[in-house]
């Protein structure tokens, strides 16, 4: 396929936000984003890849995300299975990852109905909005940092007042193993240093320093700074929240 | 047919732990509150629903929270009959 032809859809509905620069990042690397609300969609097949951005959609009523998961569920329903298993990119940035953690697509261990993990409050218990330092963890199963080498630092914007991952209490090891062990752990908070680092380095309290997963495919990815604000903040080797856009268009185009 | 008025108390469950709360009982010692222990922030919503019987109803709750109101990883919540 070539990159032109990929279809890229931004999904929105009331209270998203970063939702163009989502647009200009696929638009910026020669590919066919579009702006697509939620009540608008007709079909999810239409298009190649699923990016839900950030915001604070439907005011965080209930919970953050929630809301709009529950949405998706009504309009898309089992489609959206569908389209995570035929292998195209699902992707969810700060709003866009909680809304796929309270889908139950991520972390996908299995396929529930009802979510799995959570993004809870932060620690400091506001909302932490600055610059971030991420470490890319990820061996090459994620689709969406497959450019990016593993170990590489980059600068991400954070802005989120809920992005503490849990895990239910009593599968908590165990999940966290899995999530290691099957290379599903993508970004970790790192300090100046590049060495994991507790408060303010890590904005939200995460176990493990942990700021963006993929399931266990590697095709659905949530994480929750932005990189879409990151786009031409090039680090020492060149890499910047571009790749992340550019990593997926390379995998739509060789699939 | 019958008409209630239901109240869904959700809280968080034990053992996880309450920024929000924790963060009100410091505000709470600095306006002169020294007396107080613990604070837990719960969401409370008041519903008026029908249903075939109580029964019925009660499981429309049940679902509705699984479906939307809470996340079972971190939350519990409680059914009152207000009427």
């Amino acid at each position: 396929m070539d990159k032109s032809e990929i279809k890229v859809c931004v999904l929105r509905i009331e209270g998203t936000n970063n939702e163009e620069e989502l647009y200009y990042a696929f638009k910026r690397l020669g590919a066919s984003p579009e702006l697509v609300h939620l009540k608008k969609l007709k079909d999810i097949f239409d298009y190649n890849c699923l990016m839900i951005p950030g915001g604070f959609s439907t005011g965080d009523y209930v919970r953050a995300g929630a809301i709009f998961a529950s949405r998706i569920r009504a309009k898309i329903g089992n489609n959206l299975h569908k389209f995570i298993d035929d292998g195209w990119p699902v992707g969810g940035i700060c709003n866009g990852f909680q809304v796929l953690v309270e889908l139950g697509v991520l972390p996908g261990f299995t396929r529930r109905e009802y979510p799995d993990a959570c993004l809870f409050l932060n620690d400091s218990a506001r909302f932490e909005c600055r610059p971030t330092l991420l470490k890319h963890e990820s061996k090459g199963k994620c689709v969406f940092t497959r450019n990016i080498p593993k170990g590489e630092i980059m600068l991400v914007p954070s802005a989120h007042g809920e992005g503490k991952l849990l895990f239910p209490k009593d599968k908590e090891s165990e999940y966290y193993n899995k999530l290691f062990e099957n290379d599903q752990v993508v970004f970790r908070y790192v300090d100046k240093d590049g060495e994991y680092a507790g408060y303010p380095w890590n904005p939200n309290g995460s176990a493990y320093n942990i700021a963006g997963i993929c399931n266990e495919a590697g095709n659905v990815f949530g994480m929750m700074p932005h990189p879409e604000r990151a786009f031409f903040d090039k680090n020492k080797s060149g890499m910047s929240g571009m790749n992340v856009f550019k990593s997926v268009l390379d995998y739509i185009e060789e699939k | 047919m019958i008409y209630l008025k239901v109240e869904i108390k959700v809280g968080l469950k034990e053992g996880i732990p309450d920024p929000e709360g924790v963060n009100i009982k410091k505000s709470l010692k600095l306006l002169g509150f020294e007396n107080v222990e613990n604070v837990e922030v719960k969401k409370s919503y008041v519903m008026e629903i029908s249903g075939k019987d109580e029964k019925k109803i009660r499981e429309d709750i049940d679902m509705m929270c699984k479906k939307l109101l809470i996340n079972p990883v971190i939350h519990d919540y409680k059914v009152d009959m207000i009427k």
